[in-house]
């Protein structure tokens, strides 16, 4: 037999997990995912992301991903939307940089400069 | 936290599994291993969505990309592209969901969503239905829980009346006053849900079943509690099976947690519920049928008074309700009476699902604030009438209710406006008429079903609405004589003043109205000998116009029955002996040369 508390302890972890089922106001993660990011090792990144987010137990965060956006050469591209702020870019990732991504930029608003396009471009 | 970046959600209600939902989401489930995508992307039979016509359904979030009529075939590429690749595959797109710029509309505002509010079926097609902690994720049993450790039984009952809320089964009684008759006294009581869901048309019941069981359950626990029942008995249709196989499995589920059974909360509260499978007898919706049914008696009516609340089921104080009205209690005890008060008109408050069919684009399920139009339902909602014909009427009520024709098209629909344009809420059943429909014809198909689910009881309903119906069908056949209107009214008023119960009191209904709003195609029929809208078949005459028949001899090709015969190049002819009136002919013609008079 539940009692009341066990039953707001299912709501909650529950609930956690159907967040995804509406429409969300929170943070966007999106991983490029076409030929060329995935050929480019974008899979192991949108894991680490992942297992990131699921670690730090962060609520409000969906990971999603997309398809070409026509940069081919600096895929793995990791693109990140926070409410209110401007779109920031990622590219060339690795497992590593995206596990830095979640812990710096998700978690703690710090863009990770040295991973951004601006960097790569000329 | 199991973490998965997307969720699938495959319609697993009756509509979308009859055309394979399971087998959907099995392959889904298959590729999405074959990719190695499954720890990251979640599958889930969720209940009924409403959008029947256009399933099945699969819904993938976070992108909320809305796919419809999707087939076992179309799997491998959404998994291929949309989930792996996070390309949406626009070909399957619910259209309506699609702005013109190609981005994706959210689904609230979505035509057939935007004007529905959600509160009977707030978890369908959102929850998975064999899944209590998902149920109780979006509050469920909570309601239970503040019951039992914070309200007396009295206060239940006050809120419920506070609400407003009519039963949802047809007749409108407020459940309040209902629930305060069996309050009291000592001894025995039982809760009843009324899941006998048998108007021809209507499926909301069924839905709720399938897509939400646990909210049935939770609601008929509270209302244990507010009159002191410890057991409750659902008595469900057996042609609802996966309704029958979820509600076993919530039962299950809710022994298991605690949510049913001895000492609920540890409160000391016992309630538990067992089903009842009904056997096809529309005549054991009726409450007392229902009772003696469950008894394993005979299911036939008995005269009330003794109302159930006083002497129900094995004689003790009986309550008992519609599924429907049931799934609208643990939400007024969550967010209070005055929520509910606050949606609707002044007399019937809330929101009511209606079951949309017949001649209408989105076949499926709504649910709208009471005081909606029947226009925004039927031009807004339901996508109005295909192929551009024009409206004709819609039968509210079914078998029981009456025809609403365009003139009322703006009424606000509650359950006295209803009454007073002479049909009635019913259970919810919609079906929309459009000009090719022969109101006689719809009088007849309603009045038919009613001959057969008469229990025989009362002479007048047994023996009445058969001669009713014998006079229907001699009007069709052409055989009809003046003074067959007048005949067919005064045996409907005996029929409907000394039948016991509300079968046999409603039953003339259809026929009443259409009488009513379409005399002139009775009228047509008797005197003209004509079917103004073509249905009736003894009445028509198929006919090749001999000016513009050139003599193709395609007709004769599609004839079922050999009727047509002629010389190449000279007009053909049609032999009435042997046409069958089937209209193959008609469509096939290329010169319009044929036609139905």
């Amino acid at each position: 037999m539940k009692t009341l508390q066990e039953l707001e302890e299912i709501r909650k972890r529950t609930l956690e997990t159907m967040n995804l089922r509406k429409e969300s106001e929170g943070t966007r993660i999106v991983v490029g995912m076409a030929t060329c990011g995935i050929a480019a090792g974008a899979r192991p990144v949108l894991l680490k992301i992942m297992e990131e987010v699921e670690k730090r137990n962060l609520s409000g965060v969906t990971v999603a991903q997309t398809g070409c956006i026509g940069l081919c050469q600096l895929e793995p591209i990791v693109e990140v939307y926070k409410p209110g702020q401007e779109k920031v870019t990622y590219v060339k990732m690795t497992p590593e940089a995206a596990a830095r991504v979640v812990a710096e930029h998700i978690v703690n608003d710090q863009v990770v400069l040295e991973q951004t396009v601006g960097r790569f471009q000329v | 936290m199991e973490f998965y970046r997307s969720h699938v959600l495959v319609c697993h209600g009756t509509g979308c599994t009859s055309s394979d939902s399971p087998g959907i989401k099995k392959r889904l489930e298959e590729v999405i291993a074959q990719k190695g995508l499954e720890k990251e992307v979640k599958v889930v039979m969720t209940g009924c969505f409403g959008l029947c016509a256009m399933g099945p359904i699969v819904i993938v979030y976070p992108e909320g990309s809305f796919y419809s009529h999707v087939t076992v075939d179309d799997v491998d590429e959404i998994v291929e592209e949309h989930l792996l690749k996070g390309r949406i595959v626009k070909r399957l797109l619910y259209k309506e969901a699609v702005e013109e710029d190609e981005t994706i509309k959210s689904l609230e505002k979505v035509e057939f969503y935007r004007k529905q509010k959600r509160v009977a079926l707030r978890n369908c097609g959102v929850i998975n239905p064999e899944n209590i902690e998902e149920y109780i994720a979006l509050d469920g049993y909570m309601a239970l829980g503040k019951v039992l450790t914070e309200m007396q039984p009295i206060d239940v009952v006050n809120t419920i009346k506070e609400a407003g809320l009519r039963g949802r089964g047809g007749a409108g009684f407020p459940t309040g006053v209902k629930w305060s008759f069996a309050m009291g006294g000592e001894g025995q009581k039982y809760v009843l849900c009324n899941a006998d869901e048998g108007d021809p048309g209507a499926f909301m019941d069924r839905s709720v079943l399938e897509g939400d069981p646990h909210v049935v359950l939770e609601a008929m626990a509270i209302a244990g509690y507010a009159i002191g029942a410890s057991q409750g008995y659902i008595y469900v249709r057996a042609e609802y099976p996966i309704a029958v196989k979820r509600l076993g499995i919530a039962l299950a589920q809710a022994r298991e947690y605690g949510m049913l059974g001895k000492n609920i909360f540890g409160t000391g509260f016992d309630f538990d519920i067992e089903l009842r499978l009904g056997s096809g007898a529309f005549v054991c919706g009726e409450e007392t049928a229902l009772i003696a049914s469950i008894e394993g008696k005979r299911g036939e009516p008995r005269p009330r008074p003794p109302f159930p609340a006083v002497k129900g089921l094995f004689g003790r104080p009986t309550i008992l309700n519609n599924v429907e009205t049931y799934a609208n209690i643990p939400q007024i005890i969550v967010k209070g009476p005055e929520w509910f008060a606050s949606m609707g008109t002044e007399k019937s408050k809330g929101t009511k699902v209606f079951a949309l069919g017949g001649k209408i684009e989105n076949t499926g399920l709504v649910e709208i604030p009471m005081g909606t139009t029947l226009r925004e339902i039927i031009y807004e909602i339901g996508g109005g009438i295909p192929g551009g014909k024009a409206f004709k009427a819609v039968q509210t009520g079914g078998p029981s209710g009456g025809c609403i024709t365009a003139e009322n098209l703006d009424t606000p629909i509650d359950y006295d406006n209803l009454v007073a344009i002479g049909s009635m809420m019913g259970s919810g059943g919609m079906i929309v008429m459009d000009e090719d429909n022969c109101m006689v014809d719809i009088a007849r198909f309603f009045l038919d079903f009613t001959v057969d689910e008469s229990c025989g009881k009362c002479p007048t309903c047994r023996i009445g609405t058969k001669r009713m119906i014998e006079m229907l069908d001699k009007i069709c056949e052409g055989r009809g004589e003046e003074g067959d209107i007048e005949r067919l009214e005064d045996l409907a008023k005996t029929i409907k003043s000394t039948s016991l119960c509300a079968l046999g009191q409603t039953a003339p209904n259809p026929v009443l109205s259409t009488i009513r709003y379409f005399r002139d195609e009775y009228e047509a029929h008797i005197r003209d000998k004509k079917c103004p809208a073509g249905v009736c078949k003894k009445l028509l005459k198929v006919e090749i116009d001999k000016e513009l028949c050139r003599g193709c001899s395609l007709c004769t090709k599609v004839c079922p029955v050999d009727a047509i015969s002629g010389v190449l190049k000279s007009p053909f002819e049609i032999d009435q002996t042997k046409c069958i009136k089937c209209g193959a002919c008609i469509e096939k013609c290329p010169f319009n040369a044929i036609s139905k008079k």
